[in-house]
């Protein structure tokens, strides 16, 4: 691609470089360190599901059976392997057993650790072809229909029950939509358990649970073949239990994952060393499973000032480029986050907007760019918000953004109707057909506003990054250098579930997934 | 023709405004023009045009005209609707309760506490229960405001403590004691369920139970937040769409110098 920008590349290499390094910093701090929700997700992965009579989900109750008798520094796969060799018993029989009080894995004789090894990897090894065979599912399916040219519609469903969802997807999914993103039910990112089942009730959206996940997905399948083309199912890894979510996600075939190295410290007041331990297995996860990651750069700009703050978004996405990196997750699974969300009022806007969303591409050229519709400055004029919408549909299609969150005219009033999606939906059809190739006809005029002001962001994203370099990412934090928001080190919500690594501690998803799966 | 456009027909309805039978206008006084749609639950056919129709009868529309119709789905379509409305309201004998406070701007309300009450006003907000979105507090709040309307963070006279979202109503009553707050302003966004009318309940009683209601101003804001809903909730008030910094702090400082509180 050649770039309309003029863009400094000298520059853009810098602060990769610089990011790169901001994130092996942070990694060794990662590295050294696992957490309650980790744990948990190796237990889900080794096959433990299901809830005690009071609901608590088995793999909490067999976390905090380890960690109340401070064995959770060598890891629950150590624990569970030597149970199988002690008892004969299978994962989920084990978590039962200690539900029911029967067992406390954590006085068992040790076995041969070499042993519990061998025992642990052959369980771990079926749950990986599992999900490398729902990987090849969807490339299956790829193969057979053909993916989608230009951006992909995303819409969202949130009523609160899976049925209903289940309902609007479907009618979305007839109507155009590419990605159903199924909005969790407000709380649950601040849960530090996974709910269980198929549910019903939730504000704002529904919870995840795995069997929520399957039935989607089982839903979207159907409407997949009918249509003959793949309709893509999203969720959110964010919150208490990022690893674990997206073992489910893994599980049960989602195609995109919400899943942000920062996200949840600014937003959720998540503890940074928290969120940024889970988030590396979790990312490890996503990137074996083929799932395309969403960062969420975007809520940057609806606290802070899409014009003054451009810089901390682009900012952002090289870190986040360089955790998932680490992760495994190639650059075509990274759908880097950003927004239309500059003040209608503002002169010119509309032509930083372009400017932006042009300097993203350009900066990030493989990367399925997730670009948010505006929000902040939606005001319950649905006539306006729909011209609104309009204009950013335009931003899209001039600059190739790929997964598109369809603006809906009624935002700021309630979560969309299906009659809300249709017309977003119309409305993005007609200007993605209507504009198909007006990008490729667009060159910008030399130190015109486009390329200066795209620029002028990476400039300021590049001595960004040079500081963040130079105090640390934790640092950084603190000083609320990211969406104005300010974070302690020790504050927050669930530091309590981190644990420094002792000799011996293994998970072996990591190794298996980081490598690809291979035996 | 059933609808006024392009009709020369005579108009037996009278084209005097007429505020104890006021109606909406379209492009003549009294025609009563509204447009709506909606969506209903059955495959998009004659029948349900009819239907749709009908129920725009129902709602007291005459000349109802189903503009446009599509299907969503199978078994879902949707209507866009006009007609003319056949009632009217009284507008002379509303009564609404409106936040009688004259409202002062920034440079204003500092001069107004300076003056009546001559120390900083502390002022705690905070998206309460489980909402995620900060949207409301922040235009209220923070520095830079909303629309260029500036928020509280500006004022000279006002410290503003914003506590951003998902703050549990026990930690927003400790947080406004160790703060001595004089303002409580609760931000209740995104809801469903009506789920934001129990949580703001609930801090009411929990500032009772601590014998702190009547020490502090208590402000409620969203888009589904109306005064009279506030204050039949226990609130001293409350402000929905459309309202800035200047409209709840010109209330607060009025209402702090009326209770006499020091």
């Amino acid at each position: 691609m050649k770039s309309k920008l003029n863009l400094n590349f000298a520059v853009v290499d810098k602060a990769r470089q610089y990011a790169r390094e901001i994130a092996a910093d942070t990694q060794k701090f990662i590295e050294k360190h696992t957490s309650v929700t980790i744990e948990r997700t190796v237990a889900r992965l080794l096959g433990i599901d299901g809830v005690d009579a009071q609901g608590i989900p088995l793999p909490n109750i067999l976390v905090d059976n380890i960690r109340s008798n401070n064995g959770l520094s060598l890891g629950l796969s150590a624990y569970v392997g030597n149970a199988m060799i002690q008892t004969g018993k299978t994962p989920q029989q084990i978590a039962e057993a200690v539900a029911n009080g029967e067992l406390d894995i954590t006085r068992l004789k040790m076995a041969d650790m070499f042993e519990i090894r061998a025992r642990i990897e052959e369980i771990a090894r079926q749950t990986v072809e599992r999900i490398r065979n729902n990987r090849r599912q969807r490339e299956e399916y790829l193969g057979r229909y053909g993916d989608k040219q230009g951006p992909y519609l995303y819409v969202i469903v949130a009523t609160g029950n899976i049925y209903e969802d289940i309902i609007q997807a479907r009618a979305a999914a007839n109507q155009g939509a590419d990605i159903i993103a199924v909005i969790r039910t407000t709380g649950q990112s601040l849960l530090d358990f996974v709910p269980f089942g198929a549910t019903t009730e939730g504000f704002g959206g529904t919870f995840a649970t795995q069997e929520n996940f399957r039935l989607m997905r089982a839903a979207l399948d159907e409407v997949s073949e009918k249509q003959g083309r793949y309709i893509r199912l999203c969720n959110y890894c964010s919150g208490l239990c990022m690893p674990e979510i997206a073992a489910m996600g893994a599980l049960e075939r989602l195609d995109v994952m919400l899943n942000d190295a920062l996200y949840g410290i600014l937003f959720r007041d998540i503890n940074m060393q928290r969120t940024l331990v889970d988030q590396y297995f979790s990312r490890i996860i996503n990137g074996f499973a083929g799932v395309i990651i969403n960062t969420g750069e975007d809520n940057y700009l609806t606290t802070a000032d899409a014009v003054e703050e451009a810089h901390t978004v682009l900012a952002s996405q090289f870190i986040n480029e360089q955790f998932a990196l680490i992760s495994g997750i190639p650059e075509e699974q990274m759908g880097l986050g950003h927004a239309f969300e500059i003040n209608p009022d503002l002169k010119n806007g509309f032509v930083y907007e372009l400017a932006q969303a042009q300097m993203a591409r350009e900066i990030f050229p493989k990367a399925p760019l997730k670009y948010m519709p505006p929000t902040k400055f939606k005001t319950g004029n649905i006539f306006r918000g729909h011209v609104q919408d309009t204009l950013f549909n335009m931003v899209t299609i001039l600059t190739s953004q790929k997964l598109h969150l369809l603006g809906m005219l009624t935002e700021a009033i309630h979560t969309p109707l299906m009659s809300d999606r249709a017309l977003s939906i119309e409305n993005a059809r007609y200007i993605f057909n209507t504009m198909a190739d007006l990008g490729d006809e667009l060159e910008f005029k030399k130190d015109g506003i486009i390329t200066t002001r795209a620029n002028q962001v990476l400039n300021e994203a590049c001595s960004m990054l040079e500081n963040i370099r130079r105090d640390g990412l934790f640092k950084t934090l603190e000083q609320g250098k990211f969406a104005g928001v300010k974070r302690p080190f020790t504050g927050g919500k669930g530091l309590d579930g981190v644990v420094e690594k002792q000799s011996g501690y293994f998970n072996p998803f990591v190794d298996m997934m980081l490598k690809g799966g291979n035996k | 023709m059933s609808s006024g456009l392009y009709s020369t027909k005579e108009k037996n309805f009278s084209k005097e405004l007429d505020l104890t039978r006021l109606k909406p206008y379209g492009d003549t006084m009294n025609d009563g023009k509204v447009q709506l749609s909606f969506t209903l639950p059955v495959a998009d056919n004659e029948r349900a045009i009819e239907a749709a129709r009908q129920l725009g009868a129902k709602m007291g529309l005459s000349d109802v005209q189903v503009s446009h119709h599509e299907a969503l789905d199978k078994d879902f379509s949707f209507f866009v609707v006009y007609g003319n409305l056949t009632h009217t309201v009284d507008i002379t004998s509303i009564k609404v309760a409106t936040i009688d406070s004259t409202v002062m701007d920034m440079h204003g309300v500092d001069d107004f506490i300076k003056e009546n009450i001559g120390r900083k006003l502390v002022v705690v907000g905070a998206s309460t229960g489980t909402d995620a979105h900060t949207v409301g507090i922040d235009a209220i709040m923070n520095m830079k405001g909303y629309a260029g309307h500036y928020g509280l963070e500006r004022y000279q006279m006002i410290e503003a403590y914003n506590l951003g979202s998902q703050v549990t109503n026990e930690d927003f009553v400790k947080k406004a004691v160790e703060l001595k707050a004089d303002v409580l302003l609760v931000s209740q966004t995104v809801t469903q369920k009506d789920v934001h009318v129990t949580n703001m309940v609930e801090l009411v009683e929990l500032l009772e139970a601590a014998n702190l209601r009547n020490k502090v101003i208590l402000v409620a804001g969203g888009p589904r937040i109306t005064n009279d809903l506030a204050k039949e909730l226990g609130y001293d008030a409350g402000f929905g769409p459309g309202k800035y910094a200047e409209h709840v702090a010109s209330f607060f400082v009025d209402e702090f110098v009326k209770r006499k509180m020091k």
